[in-house]
């Protein structure tokens, strides 16, 4: 408990005898890098593809939204090293964007509206 | 129990703990929450343009340009869709797995293995912007497209292609000179002698957030 306790209160890892602890520097083994770096390949194929064989409809969109968001987890999660912080930074972080989804769909509504409004005004 | 293993609490009554105590709310280094603050303003910058972009597409009652069309290259007679895309995504990502091992190595205080992928991810990064300024050539001197019109089809294809694109280059040129002095710093041995390489980490961050905004501009703008 003692040594946890001291371990996160030195910012880096002092010296490889904490090499391996997990609250220390964000230490992490290196396949976990490398399993995470062909994933992302892999994923970008895929999305890639869709694009490739020309899919269409639902089917595209889903796929697309899909990869993308598996990828940013990839990203964020491992690269970024956020599956290992502690909460309380996850959640000052991650919430915020919510936000956004918001922004999002009042736009979308809008320009929803701003093309309704000019077919009936200039398109005949 | 005192209050340090009181800031070390799992879950939400860590989340309590933490923002609550009279101490510093986040137990990692400043610069790593002050960079984590920053990306998250840079999000609400890229989610704007892109918010834009949506907006636009969606009120336009002209055709939108077929960026699969738009962003094909030609090899030996084929057009291929967005072949040049894809690579600059390839490089990208591959630029970010040399990132995230450059970090890994500087905690192991490995500096040459951490100089020489810091500065592989930097060349990476000059390569990505190369293959844009390729991009956007072609697009201004041989599609004829402006930020206010183009001949295939909605003018505000160009705008939202330029901005959009534009500032991620931006991000990702920064970041090319960011990594480079950083990368110069570590082979110094200036993180040994500070006692920590958590700027190379932060730096990293930085890189990592730029590769991010490409996986959605490239969903969004360039497949959608």
């Amino acid at each position: 408990m003692d040594q946890a306790a001291t371990a996160h209160n030195v910012p880096a890892g002092h010296g490889s005898g904490h090499a391996q602890e997990h609250a220390v520097g964000q230490q992490h083994p290196i396949t976990i890098y490398l399993w995470i770096w062909a994933l992302l390949f892999v994923f970008s194929s895929f999305s890639y593809m869709v694009d490739y064989f020309q899919l269409h409809g639902m089917l595209r969109w889903g796929l697309i939204i899909f990869f993308m968001l598996v990828k940013a987890g990839f990203i964020v999660g491992i690269f970024m090293h956020m599956a290992w912080e502690r909460l309380a930074l996850k959640i000052a972080i991650l919430t915020p964007p919510l936000a956004l989804l918001v922004l999002i769909g009042l736009m979308a509504i809008e320009g929803d509206y701003t093309f309704l409004t000019r077919l009936a005004s200039f398109v005949h | 129990m005192n209050t340090e293993t009181a800031g070390a609490l799992p879950g939400l009554h860590g989340v309590t703990a933490d923002m609550g105590a009279d101490k510093q709310a986040f137990s990692v280094p400043w610069g790593k929450v002050m960079m984590w603050i920053f990306l998250l303003s840079d999000t609400f910058i890229f989610t704007c343009f892109l918010t834009g972009y949506m907006n636009v597409r969606m009120s336009t009652t002209e055709k939108w340009p077929n960026p699969s069309e738009v962003f094909a290259l030609t090899v030996n007679g084929h057009d291929i869709p967005l072949l040049l895309i894809a690579i600059m995504t390839m490089v990208l990502i591959t630029s970010s797995g040399t990132m995230a091992m450059a970090v890994n190595y500087g905690y192991r205080r490995n500096r040459a293995m951490t100089t020489r992928l810091m500065l592989a991810t930097a060349a990476f990064g000059v390569m990505f912007v190369s293959m844009q300024a390729f991009e956007w050539t072609k697009l201004i001197l041989h599609e004829g497209v402006r930020p206010w019109g183009n001949p295939m089809g909605a003018e505000q294809f160009g705008a939202s292609f330029f901005m959009i694109t534009g500032f991620h280059g931006l991000h990702v040129s920064c970041g090319v000179i960011y990594l480079t002095i950083v990368a110069l710093r570590v082979r110094s041995g200036f993180y040994d002698r500070k006692g920590t390489y958590e700027t190379v980490e932060v730096a990293g961050l930085y890189w990592h957030f730029v590769d991010l905004v490409w996986v959605f501009i490239f969903a969004f703008f360039y497949l959608w």
